[in-house]
């Protein structure tokens, strides 16, 4: 019964957070803030976990190739298949939850113990609109580039490896990579990558916005912000790959 | 004029508010006192509709604020200026542009417009040359003024202040006090304060209602105060044996 609670609550805060917002300037304004915080921010992160993974994939995928026969140039295959099918936009979409969905419900937590909300509710604003609503435009907005970015980097960190650690030439790597090469990868990495985002700002929206107590309340709502999502997160998954790619 | 009527608020099947009535004149500072936990922030924030009542009305002027629908309330809500407990300063934004939120939420002024009704009042509770400083910055007396001028930007008619000088010294409480009672008169607004501290009380109080476990246990004005002979708000204003003295002398 509580789970049915909350998610009747989850979908009646989505209600009012996509709800017209009072100013739309006000709502641009909020949104670029966004941008900046959640999507910025994480440039970093994605380009260091990126570049380390696409370089291991590789240095993986050769040591797992014993068959004389198969090509060399399967490697740059199997690492630009497994960042563009997984890891850009599920794996990152999982640390994302952990950096911007911890975030945004500790942010929102902390709002809400300290009355900011409350100040909000009684100037008349929708606080669910004023506060959520940016949030979810700029990480549907700016993660699918925050994927894009993953799937260069760990491209180029895979390069990086067979240039430095001489695994391959970086020739047949450049070839395994643009070999049977299907484009709609790229649209089914971001199209997941989309709901995740949007799954990554409302759960944990959820979890920051309802909190009830202080400090260890916040702390515990973020945990679960980043579970849920998580979990959420490998569902999705499963739905979007078996929809998409069946 | 602010009233409330036969409010009925529950907890858990506890009552927390129990058949309370009470106007609020315009003009003046009504206070709500009470010991911590008799009801009177669930009093406070049922009036500015933050907890919705189990049974009775509140009315702000000649509208019944309990009835009205969401849109309907934020109307009411745009003309009243909340002062919270901790200030609730919006922790990512300047003193100014705390101050200048309510207008650029619902005013279509010019930028230059805003920013001097803005700083008309930062200058109005005495706080300049911090415009561009943060909450975290500010000690606590210099949020609650901050909190004041975001609360009066938009000219409310309605003033509720939770708790306005707790955390604060005594001298600075009284400088908050009168800069509430000022205002009240200034703007001629209906000002609600809830405390449980009894400079404010004998310092702003145009009329004092006691609260106790729930329920309107007594009403007056604060030079009644002193003279009643209600034995729970005896206890809760003379509390000290030293003041227990004084009264019997």
């Amino acid at each position: 019964m509580q789970i049915l609670a909350q998610i009747g609550a989850y979908f009646i805060l989505l209600k009012r957070a996509f709800s017209r917002p009072e100013k739309h300037a006000i709502l641009y304004r909020q949104t670029m803030r966004e941008i900046e915080k959640t999507g910025i921010n994480s440039f970093s992160i994605v380009v260091i976990i990126s570049l380390f993974v696409g370089a291991v994939i590789t240095i993986q995928t050769n040591f797992n190739i014993e068959n004389p026969l198969l090509p060399k140039y399967l490697i740059g295959v199997t690492v630009r298949d497994s960042l563009l099918l997984e890891f850009s936009s599920t794996m990152v979409a999982l640390i994302l939850a952990g950096k911007v969905g911890s975030s945004i419900a500790s942010e929102l937590g902390m709002m809400r113990i300290t009355e900011q909300i409350d100040a909000l509710e009684v100037m008349g604003v929708n606080s669910a609109s004023f506060l959520i609503l940016p949030k979810v435009i700029a990480s549907v907005l700016f993660f699918p580039i925050l994927c894009l970015l993953s799937i260069i980097v760990g491209l180029a960190g895979g390069y990086l490896s067979c240039v430095l650690a001489d695994i391959i030439p970086p020739s047949e790597f450049i070839y395994g990579i643009q070999y049977a090469f299907y484009p709609y990868y790229i649209a089914y990495a971001l199209t997941k990558t989309v709901f995740y985002a949007f799954i990554i700002t409302t759960v944990s929206s959820y979890y920051g916005y309802f909190v009830k107590g202080g400090a260890v309340e916040v702390g515990r709502s973020s945990t679960k912000a980043v579970v849920q999502s998580s979990i959420l997160i490998l569902l999705a998954n499963l739905i979007l790959t078996r929809t998409i790619l069946s | 004029m602010i009233e409330v009527k036969n409010l009925f608020k529950s907890y858990d099947g506890e009552y927390v508010l129990n058949d309370v009535s009470a106007r609020f004149e315009q003009g003046k500072c009504n206070l709500i006192i009470g010991r911590s936990g008799s009801g009177k922030t669930v009093l406070l924030k049922s009036i500015a509709g933050l907890i919705e009542v189990d049974e009775g009305e509140i009315w702000y002027d000649d509208l019944q604020f309990s009835h009205l629908n969401t849109q309907s309330r934020q109307l009411i809500r745009k003309e009243m200026g909340v002062l919270f407990q901790g200030a609730a300063l919006f922790d990512s934004l300047t003193v100014e542009e705390n101050v200048l939120f309510p207008l650029d939420m619902f005013t279509a002024q010019s930028k230059k417009e805003k920013l001097d009704r803005a700083n008309f009042c930062l200058e109005r509770v005495r706080v300049t040359g911090s415009n561009h400083l943060f909450p975290a910055e500010l000690s606590g007396g210099m949020k609650k003024r901050v909190a004041i001028a975001r609360a009066i930007a938009l000219n409310p008619k309605y003033l509720l202040c939770d708790e306005p000088n707790s955390g604060l010294d005594p001298e600075t409480g009284i400088v908050i006090d009168n800069l509430i009672r000022d205002l009240t008169e200034e703007f001629n607004m209906t000002t609600i304060v809830n405390s449980h501290d009894m400079n404010s009380v004998l310092e702003i109080g145009d009329k004092v209602i006691f609260i106790y476990r729930g329920c309107l246990c007594w009403e007056g004005s604060r030079e009644e105060i002193l003279r009643t002979d209600n034995e729970a708000l005896n206890n809760f204003v003379f509390a000290t044996n030293m003041a227990k003295q004084i009264k019997n002398q």
